[in-house]
């Protein structure tokens, strides 16, 4: 296409006012309850994690590993299209996960949105807040709380498809022999997390 | 193919609306096009098409919201005697040129989305032709004459070259 320049200097734009539009655009898409999924990133010793939020509670938590371009395009087809980066939903969260890593905080008090777990999965999830701060169990014990014993490779999945590590702490859940396991942000942020809770 | 997240959508196309609300309603109520482009953009987003051309719908909207504004304009009352200088404590973004917006608001309406539309969000003259409602020839004849007249008056208003 052939610009003619007096069309050209139509053209320059300051970056600073798309910046002030787009963090207004946030605000109103939530005044006006189109903001299905919220997010933010935030810098933590095991990373840059993803954090998303409906207006539910806190829906995912995302390692760097996981991609978070490629997590917040599965929120898209999972959840809604409708996503901003809006950090003011997550505010609460971010500040309890930096308490955490800070070693000031044992649990969080966050609403959580499950929906993107189901069965027997979602059972397993909702029984790892039970292994307190600082402790560890085995899949196979997991497996015993969750209702079903013989279940331990389940318990496996369920963790490793854990939709909210840190905050639902599967990283507590470990091998019977006592190493570590696998973890979704990689063992490294899995011997971060447990060095942390075993310090405090 | 999925739709994109929303956020991915005003990264892309943000800055190309804003350039195009900034030609048709001026640089004032751009911004105020802008937000209302959006937000009806995200209200509508789950229902696109996946195969839409996203820039294409995106400047549709920006249109209807163009026209909002330039009505609500024209009903506020006006003072009778003389017009105040459309002067502004917002200022003009990146401190451009107030001649060319002059310029610029100056032209019919036509001429003036034709040639947002066409060199500013690089729509070809089919899908202009649908936004205004006229055909592409028009819409082509509609750019061409927008800019013949900001050349027009530049150079009569400016002196010197016009670069």
């Amino acid at each position: 296409m052939n610009m003619p320049d007096i069309v050209y200097s139509l053209y320059p734009l300051d970056s600073p006012v798309e910046q002030k539009l787009r963090e207004r655009l946030a605000v109103a898409a939530a005044e006006a309850g189109l903001l299905d999924v919220a997010y933010r990133t935030l810098d933590t010793p095991v990373g840059s994690l993803l954090l998303a939020a409906t207006d539910r509670g806190l829906v995912r938590v995302a390692f760097p590993s996981q991609d978070h371009d490629a997590v917040l395009q599965t929120l898209a087809e999972q959840i809604s299209p409708r996503i901003l980066r809006a950090p003011a939903r997550l505010d609460r969260v971010a500040h309890e996960i930096d308490e955490y890593f800070l070693g000031r905080r044992t649990s969080f008090d966050v609403p959580l949105d499950f929906r993107l777990s189901k069965g027997f999965r979602l059972e397993v999830l909702r029984h790892l807040p039970d292994i307190d701060y600082g402790h560890t169990a085995s899949y196979a014990a997991v497996a015993v709380a969750a209702g079903s014993p013989k279940a331990v490779r389940a318990v496996g999945t369920a963790c490793a498809l854990n939709p909210l590590p840190v905050v639902v702490p599967c990283h507590r859940v470990v091998r019977s022999d006592g190493s570590m396991g696998q973890y979704a942000g990689g063992p490294e942020a899995k011997s971060i997390l447990l060095t942390l809770e075993a310090a405090a | 193919m999925t739709l994109k997240p929303f956020e991915d959508v005003v990264a892309e196309h943000g800055r190309t609306v804003l350039r195009v609300c900034r030609a048709v309603v001026g640089p004032v109520d751009a911004e105020d096009a802008w937000s209302e482009t959006f937000i009806a953009a995200m209200r509508a987003y789950p229902d696109l098409g996946p195969e839409s051309n996203v820039e294409a719908w995106l400047v549709t909207i920006a249109h209807r919201k163009a026209l909002d504004h330039i009505r609500a304009r024209d009903r506020r009352p006006v003072p009778t005697d003389e017009l105040p200088e459309q002067t502004t404590d917002r200022g003009l973004p990146g401190g451009h040129d107030p001649e060319l917006w002059k310029a610029v608001g100056a032209l019919p309406m036509k001429q003036r989305a034709a040639v947002a539309y066409h060199y500013l969000a690089g729509l070809p003259y089919t899908e202009i032709a649908v936004i205004l409602g006229n055909s592409p020839a028009a819409s082509r004849r509609a750019a061409a004459d927008g800019v013949a007249a900001l050349r027009k008056t530049l150079s009569i208003s400016v002196s010197g070259d016009i670069t």
